[in-house]
């Protein structure tokens, strides 16, 4: 027992700044290729998305790195553009989802029993049935398009960071210092947006970046499926969904590289939620 | 007293979960009156240019569009408590029967994969905890964590690429092979065209039962118990038998039953890459070309689908586990 406190000590005072540093490095790097991909895609011009017809089909070469779709695109352009346009959705739904989780965690945390018990209820009630079938029963009933994807995606991810809330929230509640300012005569506005606010503000912004890769996710699925954007508009659910018309000719540069980016994005949301979380409520870092 | 207690359990679990899939009917209804797809186009389909002012009277007669949403909605409500969930637009068939063929195609795929992910993930998140910090772990761990940020269409796609057009060993699609009458379809056609997309699923479920397998066994390795366990000498696999297997085994399983929301999302898209005919694929079409009884109906599904599996969930760990077990009795 006590050879292993010991050289846990050990193990935590050499490896403490290192943690911290991979954490920072880690975050950064992600942030910043996400940041790259965002900025490519609107600096890139619309000039190699154009129809090029001496250019179709082409194999990934160094001159189309992605490769050509049947127009003579260049999937490269299409995929960041794309790309760009899934992301802007997912975290403009995803951002609206943490709206809704932040003011039902406060709600439920603040205002009794039985706002708190309807809140739950309405926690269950968005947790009975599959998050793509709702979404997909969303976008349907707004007549699909842009507008369907992004109330059907913020409607389906609060329940989880509307959990994290309520209990930030209830702890802070119990808290000394919320006591005490209640006591000393400070209103229940005064102590929410002075003393609750201002700590839920970490647990909100970390719990909403990890709400992003499940939003983007869920774009391009539901975009795939057919019930999200419209063809002309070049999001990533679009690109993958026609290139399986063009499997069978073996074209698998249409749907491989396209995937990949997605997935590597996904993974760089995670990766900065992540880390950031650790940054922020060090406890997450023991796993 | 104590099944008693369990009873009385199951009893406020089915209450709780018949209000739910009650409010859940009207919230579906109420979108699907919100729609602005126009049911007689549907009905008609593509030609709606024969279909004259007053043929287009009567069709609204027939089914009942002139009256109130409200008028509809009970009208609907009554026949689904009858179990009537009426007739599928684009298939020309009772939903009902429509609902219960796919949900078989449905069933073996997601069995298959849920029983597969279950079994590999459970088995991933054990050696990763007993090799905790070895290259196995490490493994493990990024393996999962990028499965867990992969589209699950896009790795259907993949194994269209690699197993069909590339090996030839599959076909692209169809649940059985084209241009077959359904009773010549013999069981081993239908096996053939479930591997891919079951192996799909698969793949993808695995990520999560095996974090979550390892994390729990890691937290039982660093137990007390355990600490005392090993100071009597126990190691290795029979440290394991002992004392993780029995501790790590039943969240294992509640977890994956309180994963069918996410199995049934991933058939959607399974079902759609490869054209397998079950439940997800008819949703999308339904949902495409404007079927509302047949969408409705699938939805309604879908949700006690999911209740049951979290019934299931919570049935295990109030009568399996003995220390929640023993805790009811005292």
């Amino acid at each position: 027992m006590n050879e292993m406190v010991l050289s846990m000590r050990r193990n935590l005072g050499q490896t403490r700044l290192n943690r911290r540093q991979h954490t920072i490095i880690a975050s950064t790097l992600a942030a910043a290729f996400l940041l790259a991909v965002i900025i490519a895609g609107f600096l890139l011009g619309n000039d190699r998305i154009n129809t090029h017809l001496e250019a179709r089909y082409m194999a990934p070469s160094l001159q189309y790195i992605f490769g050509t779709d049947w127009l003579g695109r260049d999937m490269f352009t299409r995929t960041i553009k794309g790309l760009t346009l899934s992301i802007g959705v997912g975290v403009t739904a995803a951002s609206l989802s943490a709206l809704i989780a932040l003011v039902l965690g406060l709600l439920a945390a603040t205002m009794g029993r039985v706002v708190d018990t309807a809140i739950t209820w309405m926690v269950d009630l968005c947790l009975g049935m599959p998050h793509l079938v709702v979404i997909i029963l969303i976008a349907f009933a707004l007549g699909g398009g842009m507008k369907g994807v992004i109330v059907g995606v913020a409607l389906t991810h609060w329940p989880s960071l509307t959990r994290v809330i309520r209990a930030e929230v209830l702890q802070l509640r119990a808290a000394e210092f919320v006591q005490v300012s209640r006591r000393l005569g400070r209103s229940r506005y005064w102590v929410a947006t002075r003393h609750i606010l201002p700590h839920v503000m970490p647990q909100l912004f970390v719990g909403l970046i990890l709400l992003f890769p499940h939003a983007i996710l869920h774009e391009a699925a539901v975009t795939f499926l057919g019930f999200g954007l419209s063809p002309h508009q070049p999001a990533i659910g679009i690109i993958l969904s026609e290139s399986m018309r063009h499997l069978s000719t073996g074209m698998w540069w249409l749907a491989f590289f396209p995937g990949l980016l997605l997935l590597v994005i996904v993974r760089a949301f995670d990766i900065l939620g992540d880390n950031l979380r650790m940054l922020i409520d060090p406890h997450s870092a023991h796993e | 007293m104590k099944i008693k207690t369990l009873f009385s359990f199951l009893i406020r679990k089915i209450i709780r979960m018949l209000s739910l899939l009650a409010v859940l009917c009207l919230l579906c209804f109420w979108l699907m009156s919100q729609s602005p797809i126009d049911p007689v186009r549907a009905y008609v389909g593509a030609d709606m240019m024969l279909v004259g002012p007053e043929q287009r009277a009567q069709i609204v007669e027939y089914w009942g569009l002139d009256k109130s949403p409200v008028e509809q909605g009970i009208h609907w409500a009554s026949a689904l408590l009858n179990g009537d969930l009426g007739t599928s637009l684009i298939f020309r068939r009772p939903v009902g029967e429509v609902i219960k063929e796919r949900f078989l195609a449905s069933l073996a795929l997601m069995g298959l994969a849920w029983v597969f992910s279950g079994v590999f993930g459970f088995l991933m998140g054990i050696i990763a905890a007993m090799k905790q910090g070895s290259w196995v772990d490490r493994l493990i761990k990024w393996f999962c964590f990028i499965l867990a940020s992969t589209p699950t269409f896009w790795l259907g796609l993949l194994m269209l690429i690699i197993f069909s057009v590339w090996l030839g060993w599959f076909p692209i699609g169809l649940g059985v092979p084209a241009g077959m009458l359904v009773s010549d379809v013999t069981l081993g056609d239908r096996i053939y065209h479930l591997i891919l997309p079951a192996l799909t699923l698969s793949i993808i479920g695995v990520a999560n039962v095996a974090l979550h397998t390892r994390q729990k066994l890691l937290d039982v390795l660093n137990s007390d118990y355990v600490l005392f366990a090993r100071a009597q000498g126990e190691e290795g696999r029979v440290l394991f038998w002992r004392h993780g297997l029995r501790n790590v085994a039943l969240p294992a399983i509640t977890l994956q039953f309180a994963s069918f929301g996410e199995l049934f999302g991933g058939s959607v898209l399974a079902e759609q890459v490869f054209s397998y005919p079950g439940l997800g694929q008819a949703i999308v079409q339904a949902g495409l070309r404007g079927d509302l009884p047949l969408l409705l109906g699938i939805a309604i599904f879908s949700a006690l689908f999911v209740f049951t599996g979290n019934l299931i969930a919570d049935l295990i760990y109030q009568v399996v586990d003995p220390r929640i077990r023993e805790g009811a009795a005292i």
